[in-house]
């Protein structure tokens, strides 16, 4: 096959390696990009896009039972719900394909040229790609490295029929009458909750002696009032053993060396990912590495000229928006201008019920830094709005310096509260000081009101509580 | 009488002027006797300028780096005790500093001028600080501080190369804004400071005085005048390092260790024997060659403030220990600033040699008027074929300049080539013949 040379090359079609190449597309680089699957990636395929399909499906779904059950306070009625999940999976798919196919058009509006299959480098400047017509030479100036990550098996739980991972559980056409989530993190949780709002008996086996370590008790206390509501199993200081012997159950050890056996048709596994630094010759290449990632500069730069790496396999977070920000500011950068990571913050966002936002320090990350600080929170239950949508559960917290009252960080728990994160992260990226976000009108009746809220009660004088 | 003017002293023979290279003191200053006044240069010795009396500076005539003629009034020191304010000064217009007005309403300094009843105008030029706007804050912020500026400021910082922590924020909380960013390269001239490869377009002006300007006067003399031939030859120094280590090794009390200097002076001086032409002056104005008797041999010698080049006087009367005595002796000199003024001329050949700094070859610059420089070359131990196989010889070359209006390059080589003789056989230097 005829070798192809480009100025930029892209392994991986995830959100930061498909926003790189459309990005350079759009500055007139010569852009290659090599998928050996659908482009988008673990977000648009198996991750960000179809849990949250799931989740809302899930949501809707338990709305309904309640409905159903009698338990709806708004005075509706409904009559014996039932959810055909195999058409909930194609409805899902249906979003993905839509997106993939999407972003497909997209880098090709951008004069990207798309390649599928596996790449692997041969040496600094060149990659060979195994397709299914043979084996594609490409000889780039510039490579990106975005392969992304995978979700981590446990050696005594390996992924099979009965144990399965975020993908396999994104992909079940029937609701598992019992289902065990071995990992009490974000991916867990929000899985664990939708499956139990589908129905499922949930059990959640967690090693460490509380859910979401993420956040502070704070915030994840809302969530762990919700589990509890579902009926859903929470196992904390539990680790698991592996099956039992008759594989129709999930073993495990609580703290004191106590045996737990929990029943399960489905296992789900959700104890992490990890980066995919194997399998496309970064051992013949000898990248630095920083623990299990791969080492990168402010630019995004590893260790060899001009080979780059952004998303999940460059460390944490990984999210896809700072892999959609590092594939951007690369694609800068290649095209000669004078970039680097400057960010002041990532949000993360939980989806689970309520969700969980954060952007930039919490109190005791601001404390730990030894900064002397002012907190403002306002609770939803003090909320309008929050009241009308009955999700009077959580609040917006404000943590702000307290010489100058900038503002350090915000976090959140509540229904829907994941598209505040967008007021949130542009009032720390713009160095918002307390008084900026009090000063902003906002509008009635808002859930966001709760933001302006909590910087007047950090500037003690807060006015509807 | 109530008055001592301060002239220009006679520094040396025959000296008609001399550079002013450092001033002490300024008018308005105290002096007590015997304090230093000034510093001149002539040649390249410093000569300072003690005050004979006790008193206050009124006066100061010339610029560090003027050329000033010998009698020239330099200083005027009011006598304390003598004379009292009222009498008559027979200089008009002395520029009395009143240091006092300085401090009083610093804020009112802007105002015009003209306005003050007191005619000092000299204090104007000793305040820019009052017209400074908010532009020159020092240090924009706290150490460990980052600096805070929306994104929009933060890539066109980029684009122009700026480092935001070098950029004063005077929006809230200390916000970087647009505009302080326009300042700030305003400020730059447009340039940029960090951030990958910047040029750089400042040009410092430094001015060539005192010993630099003598340096600069010689080297351009010497080149202008003299057309060089410079011939290079290795030296096998297997031998002589072997002599000097066992001589420095079997070292009696009082006598200096022996660098290899002190061997080619000694060479130098047999060497001269058979060809007195090279150690010799050309004054090419009068058309006469001065071959001198005595060999005083120029040490050309790096000390902190540039090239000085101290002289062994009759180096032929001198035994090996004492020419390094002397070398040690002067070389110290030279680099204290003690040397004397005749210590530092007079010589009628010269050695360059920058030890282990001496790379393989030089082109050394002959000493004007002289007509020949010695340049050694750093040693080394090289492979060296000795008929049957290679050998490791400490080897050093000699880059030696000549004058080639009244050095032949067959001379030049002749010289060269006996120096090599004399010093890859070391016993030849001490024959007496």
């Amino acid at each position: 096959m005829k070798e192809i040379t480009c100025k930029l090359l892209v392994i991986g079609a995830g959100p930061g390696g498909y926003v790189c190449a459309i990005r350079a597309g759009q500055l007139g680089i010569d852009t290659v990009i090599v998928e050996m699957a659908k482009p988008g990636g673990t977000c648009l395929n198996i991750g960000c896009i179809p849990s949250k399909a799931i989740i809302h499906a899930a949501d809707d779904f338990a709305k309904t039972v309640a409905m159903a059950a009698g338990k709806n306070a708004m005075g509706i009625k409904a009559d014996n719900p039932v959810i055909d999940l195999a058409k909930t999976m194609s409805w899902k798919d249906g979003i993905t394909g839509r997106l993939t196919l999407g972003v497909a058009g997209l880098l090709k509006k951008a004069g990207v040229k798309i390649v599928v299959g596996r790449a692997k480098f041969r040496d600094g400047k060149t990659v060979a790609v195994e397709t299914e017509t043979g084996e594609q030479v490409i000889r780039a100036e510039n490579i990106v490295i975005a392969t992304g990550s995978v979700p981590v098996e446990l050696p005594m739980l390996p992924f099979g029929a009965k144990v399965i991972s975020s993908t396999g559980a994104l992909s079940l056409t029937e609701v598992p009458q019992r289902l065990a989530v071995v990992g009490g993190g974000y991916i867990g949780l929000e899985l664990g909750i939708a499956f139990a709002k589908l129905g499922a008996k949930v059990t959640i086996v967690e090693a460490l002696d509380r859910i979401l370590p993420l956040y502070d008790t704070q915030l994840t206390q809302p969530v762990a009032k919700r589990l509890a509501a579902l009926g859903v199993e929470v196992l904390l200081g539990t680790k698991v053993k592996g099956l039992s012997s008759n594989g129709e159950a999930l073993m495990a050890e609580a703290g004191a060396g106590e045996e737990k056996r929990i029943a399960a048709d489905k296992i789900l596994v959700t104890v992490g990912r990890k980066p995919v630094t194997e399998g496309w010759g970064r051992e013949e290449l000898e990248l630095d590495m920083d623990g299990r990632f791969l080492k990168i500069d402010e630019q995004c730069r590893t260790s060899m000229r001009g080979i780059y790496a952004v998303g999940d396999v460059t460390g944490e977070p990984m999210l896809a928006h700072r892999a959609m920000a590092q594939g951007e500011m690369v694609a800068e950068i290649v095209s000669g201008k004078r970039h680097s990571w400057d960010k002041r913050a990532i949000p993360t966002v939980c989806f689970t019920d309520p969700e969980i936002v954060s952007v930039g320090l919490s109190p005791d990350e601001a404390k730990a830094q030894g900064r002397e600080i002012k907190v403002g929170q306002f609770p939803f239950a003090a909320n309008g709005r929050a009241m009308t949508l009955s999700a009077e559960e959580g609040f917006v917290r404000v943590v702000a310096r307290a010489d100058n009252h900038l503002v350090l960080g915000i976090q959140a728990v509540g229904a829907g509260i994941s598209e505040l994160s967008a007021a949130f992260g542009l009032a720390v990226e713009m160095g918002a000081r307390l008084q900026d976000v009090a000063g902003t009108i906002h509008a009635h009746p808002t859930q966001s009101e709760a933001f302006a809220e909590a910087a007047f009660k950090a500037l003690g004088h807060a006015l509807h509580i | 009488m109530a008055e001592k003017l301060i002239k220009l002293p006679d520094v040396g023979e025959g000296v008609a002027e001399a550079e002013l290279v450092e001033w002490h003191v300024d008018v308005g200053d105290l002096v007590r006797e015997d304090m230093v006044l000034a510093a001149v240069m002539t040649g390249k010795a410093t000569v300072e300028i003690p005050s004979p009396v006790e008193g206050e500076v009124t006066f100061r005539h010339g610029e560090i780096g003027d050329i000033i003629a010998t009698g020239t009034v330099i200083l005027k020191i009011r006598i304390v005790g003598e004379g009292a304010d009222g009498e008559e000064e027979p200089e008009i217009e002395l520029p009395l500093s009143q240091p006092e007005a300085l401090s009083v309403e610093p804020q009112k300094q802007s105002e015009p001028l003209v306005e003050r009843p007191k005619p000092a105008p000299e204090v104007i030029p000793q305040r820019p600080a009052a017209s400074s706007v908010p532009r020159t804050v020092g240090a924009p912020r706290a150490e460990g501080e980052k600096p805070l500026a929306p994104p929009a400021v933060r890539l066109r910082a980029k684009e122009a190369g700026v480092d935001l922590r070098q950029v004063p924020g005077t929006g809230p909380a200390g916000r970087i804004t647009h505009e302080d960013l326009d300042l700030f390269l305003d400020s730059q001239g447009g340039g940029g400071v960090t951030a990958g490869l910047q040029p750089n377009k400042a040009v410092q002006e430094v001015k060539v005085v005192g010993l630099r300007r003598r340096i600069a006067e010689k080297m351009a003399l010497s080149k202008s005048r003299i057309p060089h031939i410079t011939y290079v030859e290795e030296v096998d120094m297997t031998a002589l390092e072997e002599l000097r280590t066992r001589m420095n090794g079997t070292q009696k009390p009082g006598r200096p260790k022996l660098t290899i200097l002190p061997f080619l002076m000694r060479a130098m001086v047999k060497a001269i024997g058979e060809q007195p032409g090279i150690n010799a002056l050309y004054d090419d104005e009068a058309g006469i060659i001065r071959q001198y008797g005595g060999v005083h041999i120029g040490i050309a010698a790096q000390t902190p403030s540039g090239l000085v080049v101290p002289v062994v006087k009759h180096a032929e009367a001198r035994d090996i220990f004492d020419c390094a005595r002397e070398v040690a002796r002067l070389s110290d000199a030279a680099k204290n600033g003690t040397a004397l003024r005749e210590e530092l001329s007079g010589s009628t050949i010269t050695i360059s040699s920058l030890g282990a700094m001496g790379g393989i070859v030089s082109t050394p610059v002959i000493n004007h008027p002289e007509v020949a420089i010695i340049g050694v070359n750093k040693l080394a131990v090289r492979p060296h074929w000795d008929g049957a196989q290679f050998v490791p010889r400490k080897m050093m070359n000699l880059s030696s300049s000549f004058d080639h209006r009244v050095i032949d390059g067959w001379d030049a080589a002749t010289f060269v080539q006996r120096l090599k003789a004399l010093m890859e056989t070391p016993a030849l230097i001490f024959v007496e013949e």
